[in-house]
């Protein structure tokens, strides 16, 4: 790791002004992420500005959404009584992320800012255009098994690690910021940006930005949600292919339907195909198959990865028949 | 003796220091100018290096020296054999594989050696890495272990062609690395020509050796002191480059050295277990009887090494079956060099061979424990001699009982528990047992109280607990009143804690000598004089053995597998043992269990990911290479056939430290088979290789 500075910040404007000063500088929260990568020097920062005394930890209801606050650890949100009711998935999400280790100590802000667990981004002997512009992928013909399927480039194939933000990508939620240019939020599907030609550009957030809070839709169907998530082992690690998605019944015929995928996409996913092959459709495995064959049309696998794509169906179709259940 | 404390399950005397944190390992000693080493490693796996700019390391703050090709005292690197490799001590510009020290920077503090070691900057010329398992250049040995690495008994292929019914098929196992939680770690001392070494190590007299092999010592002029290891496995069994490398940073320096290697590089030139590619052929008669069984080995070697995965041994040594062959050979690649991993050969031998008799039942549409009943040998069926004891029939039996095997209906798919298909999967587990020779020193004081003293080390598996347990028994003593002092060559010599033996090595030393004290004390009519009785003792294992000696057990999955999503998770797991006298029913249980755990680790989830085109590792971290958290654990079962074998050693013990992680891994694959109707012989099993 290399030397770097550390600044408390007390205040979101306070922090700013610390970024200002020196532009190279990281904010730290729960730490999860940024330490990780420092001690592996994927990030070299010379400045830290902790933002954990930041007012930003609260939960509470505004309208029909629920307001989350950046600093909220993933334990709390997991264990709200009006996320566990209104949107299961949510927690399900959350309580299948990491160990309860992390999960005290990471925040929601944090974990819609989580980095790759591509193995080439974080090894810096290897090439990764993410993290070093123009160097090459060294994943598009390497070791690819748990590389991206869906959103990827011929720069990048990683896969974005979040169980939380696949859940926020069904509800479409909004992200809370504040940076030198003042307040502003942003809608999930342009938070994330997929690699194109610019991977290291990861989501639209100015330099500097800080995430204040995210807010969540009380869909009105939110109850009838679920998230399924497989991997190789029952705890402690990251999907291999997940689905988020929320359905609005009539009867035995869907009115409406929210659909993510995690774990095969470069970015958290949402399927306009899936929904839309749903919408007005019969709940039957029949529908929900021709949902998943929709969600995945566009993908492709580099080899190592290509069991993602039918084990995503797969993952979609049973999320789906729980929710119908 | 009121009651007997063999076998009983006393805590762990070192559990309370071990639990609070307050037990001391290498890494946490420390001394008066102590200096911080960091590693340095190559970033390619072929070639040489070109130049090493350290210019920007050296003035970093609290650097004290970097020692590169350029300045590191010149010492001998070693000759390659099956059991000493060639350490890699920056005496040349020859890079042989991804992870190579190349670099050593010492600091003041271990961050700052940190930080000056990713300052170092190396080119290289490199070239293209050999990592084509097939077209790799190999290497045949002629040895192995002491015997031959290829044997036959019999005409195994006449046999093959006629039998009715025949198996072939190749396995193969991944790269895996050992992983204990402590890492390895040593601190190195000069006082003018004598060294002190602390490390994190199996045998402290092996790394006294080979140190003093490396230097141009003598071995008197080094003590290494082995204080409590966290875990080895066979990693620990050999001292690797970075023990040298300390000691020749504290030479270069004249202050004392602590080099403690990361996680990451407990991938680069610690040893792993070898990939390995195992052709297996089987031929028996309809009954169930072998008629022919053949099992060919390639493990991965590295371009300087002949270490051997001895897979054909689990083979040759456990079914009657009258022909026989097998081979082993070893494909160069460049990677660095292979070692032993709890029970070499024969946890990776066992998957493939009890896989194919798991298939060999099925084409046989035969009970794969009526199979291996059909064909359990009464004798060693490779060198004749009886058994010292073997209750493997038991083992079948009463393992099959408790762990409910009649429910299973052997027809793959054909059982459920909801959504989930369940199989039923077992596997016989077998280990010889070793014994090497073991010298002890015991103690009484005038107060009645005993030390006994012997080098061995204390890596997790009870020794000091056990071994007093032995020495009080004989003597009729309290626990209490019995220490046991271990871990430093200046203590009587003991062999290599590895291959199970250490139970029945410094086991049998404990016993002679506890009996040569007692018969002491009836000399003395049990008055100890004021200065106590002291008594040297030897024992050495016969120079042939009368008997075999070899340890058994049966093992028995159960796993739920989901039929579309292809997740497999254990649910069940029972297993029946033979390993002679049990010692302490608590540490004795534990080593089960860690091989069982070790078993269903290898069968789902441990893999060593290369980058083939650059023979770097990819996964060189624990979220990455997969290891069972608790929740992939079901609660596992194990009853112990006890028995009294006066053959095997003067403890009558067999050994327990490594048949857990024999036939375990096999019984979770044939369950997977039972359960889905895919055989997977590659392992692991992961989901993409269930999905159709």
């Amino acid at each position: 790791m290399n030397p770097f500075a550390y600044a408390k910040a007390a205040s979101p404007s306070s922090a700013l002004t610390e970024f200002s000063n020196e532009r190279s500088a990281r904010y730290i929260a729960g730490g999860t992420t940024i330490l990780d990568l420092m001690k592996i020097a994927v990030e070299a920062p010379p400045l830290l500005i902790d933002i954990n005394a930041l007012p930003l930890a609260s939960i509470e209801v505004t309208g029909d959404a629920i307001r989350i606050g950046a600093l909220a650890r993933l334990r709390d949100v997991a264990e709200n009584e009006i996320v566990r009711s209104r949107l299961p998935f949510v927690a399900i999400a959350l309580e299948q992320s990491a160990s309860p280790q992390l999960r005290n100590m990471a925040t929601i802000g944090g974990n819609l800012l989580q980095r790759t667990r591509c193995p080439y981004f974080r090894d810096i002997a290897t090439p990764c255009n993410k993290r070093a512009p123009g160097s090459g992928c060294g994943a598009l013909d390497g070791e690819n098994r748990r590389e991206a399927a869906l959103g990827t480039s011929e720069h990048c194939i990683a896969t974005h690690p979040s169980d939380l933000a696949v859940t926020l990508a069904a509800l479409d939620a909004t992200v809370h910021v504040t940076g030198l240019g003042g307040n502003r939020e942003i809608a999930l599907h342009d938070f994330y940006r997929v690699p194109g030609d610019t991977p290291q550009v990861e989501t639209s957030l100015e330099p500097g930005e800080l995430i204040v809070a995210v807010s969540l839709p009380l869909l009105s169907y939110g109850a009838r949600s679920t998230y399924v998530k497989v991997r190789d082992r029952a705890q402690y690690d990251f999907a291999l292919a997940s689905a988020a998605v929320a359905l609005d019944l009539d009867g035995s015929t869907i009115r409406e339907a929210r659909v993510a995928l995690g774990g095969i996409a470069t970015i958290p996913w949402r399927s306009p195909g899936a929904e839309g092959a749903l919408r007005g459709a019969p709940a039957t495995r029949a529908s929900f198959e021709r949902a998943a064959e929709a969600a995945l049309v566009d993908a492709r696998g580099r080899g190592g990865n290509d069991y993602k794509i039918p084990l995503a169906k797969r993952t979609l179709v049973r999320a789906l028949e729980i929710a119908a259940v | 003796m009121s009651q007997p404390l063999i076998g009983k399950p006393i805590d762990r005397v070192e559990g309370p220091e071990k639990v609070t944190g307050a037990a001391l390992y290498t890494g946490d000693h420390t001394f008066e100018g102590l200096l911080h080493a960091v590693v340095v490693t190559s970033t390619i796996a072929n070639g040489r290096i070109l130049s090493i700019d350290d210019a920007a390391a050296r003035e970093a703050p609290g650097v004290v020296e970097v020692m590169t090709q350029r300045n590191a005292p010149r010492v001998n690197a070693g000759k390659q054999t099956p059991n000493n490799s060639i350490l890699f001590l920056l005496q040349n510009d020859r890079v042989e594989f991804d992870g190579q020290p190349v670099a050593v920077v010492i600091a003041s503090t271990l961050e700052e050696a940190m930080h000056a070691a990713r300052l170092v900057r190396v080119e290289y010329q490199p070239l293209l890495p050999q990592m084509d398992f097939d077209a790799a250049e190999r290497y045949v040995p002629e040895e192995m272990f002491g015997g031959p690495a290829a044997s036959r008994r019999g005409d195994p292929q006449a046999a093959f062609v006629a039998a009715p019914a025949r198996v072939e098929q190749t396995y193969r196992t991944p790269t895996e690395h050992h992983n204990p939680i402590e890492t390895h770690a040593t601190i190195a001392q000069w006082d003018g020509d004598r060294l002190t070494l602390h490390d994190s190590s199996q045998w402290a007299f092996g790394v006294q050796r080979r140190m003093a092999s490396v230097f141009g010592v003598e071995p008197e002029q080094i003590r290494v002191i082995v204080p409590f290891v966290g875990g080895a496995f066979g990693s620990k069994g050999q001292p690797w480059s970075h023990v040298a490398l300390a000691a020749m940073a504290a030479k270069l320096v004249g202050r004392p050295v602590k080099l403690i290697v990361t996680r990451p590089q407990m991938f680069a030139w610690i040893g792993h277990r070898p990939q390995t590619e195992q052709r297996i052929t089987l031929g028996a008669e309809r009954d169930g009887r072998l008629t022919s069984m053949t099992h060919d080995v390639l493990n991965e070697a590295s371009i300087s090494d002949e270490f051997i995965e001895g897979c054909g041994l689990f083979s040759r040594d456990l079914y009657a079956v009258e022909n026989f062959a097998m081979s082993h050979a070893l494909p160069r690649l460049n990677i660095s060099k292979p070692t032993y991993q709890r029970a070499p050969g024969d946890s990776t031998g066992s998957f493939a061979m009890e896989s194919a008799m798991d298939e060999l039942a099925y084409e046989l549409g035969m009970d794969p424990i009526e199979l291996r009943l059909r064909n359990d040998a009464q004798r060693n069926p490779d060198n004749g001699k009886p058994y010292s004891s073997k209750h493997l029939r038991e083992c079948y039996l009463r393992g099959a009982e408790r762990f409910g095997w009649s429910r299973r209906n052997a027809k793959p798919r054909s059982m459920r528990d909801g959504r989930m298909l369940v199989g039923m999967g077992m596997a016989t587990g077998s280990r010889e047992t070793f014994r090497g020779e073991a010298k002890a020193r015991i103690r009484m004081n005038a107060e009645g109280g005993v030390v006994v003293q012997c080098g061995t080390i204390e890596h997790g598996c009870g020794s000091p607990t056990v071994f007093a347990q032995l020495a009080a028994e004989i003597l009729e003593l309290p626990f209490e009143r019995v220490r046991f002092e271990f871990g430093d060559t200046n203590l009587p010599e003991a062999p290599l804690a590895a291959g199970s033996q250490t139970s029945g090595s410094v086991g049998s030393v404990v016993v002679e000598a506890a009996q040569q004290l007692r018969a002491k004390l009836a000399e003395v009519g049990g008055r100890v004089p004021a200065g106590g009785i002291v008594l040297d003792v030897t024992s050495t294992p016969p120079e042939d053995e009368e008997y075999a000696t070899q340890t058994f057990g049966a093992h028995f999955a159960e796993v739920a597998v989901d039929p579309d999503l292809c997740e497999v998770r254990v649910t069940r797991f029972r297993g029946a043992f033979d390993c002679g006298r049990i010692l302490n029913a608590k540490t004795a249980r534990s080593q089960l269990l860690g091989g069982i755990v070790w078993g269903i680790s290898m069968a789902l989830f441990e893999k060593t990911r290369y980058d083939v085109r650059t023979a770097r590792i990819m996964n060189a971290n624990l979220a990455d290479y997969l290891v069972p958290t608790n929740a992939d654990i079901p609660a596992v079962d194990i009853i112990f056939i006890e028995e009294d074998d006066p053959h095997v050693n003067p403890a009558g013990v067999k050994g327990i430290g490594e048949i857990g992680i024999t036939g375990s891994g096999a019984a979770v694959a044939n369950a997977v088979f039972h359960a889905t109707g895919v055989r997977v012989r590659d392992l692991p099993i992961t989901v993409e290789k269930l999905l159709d």
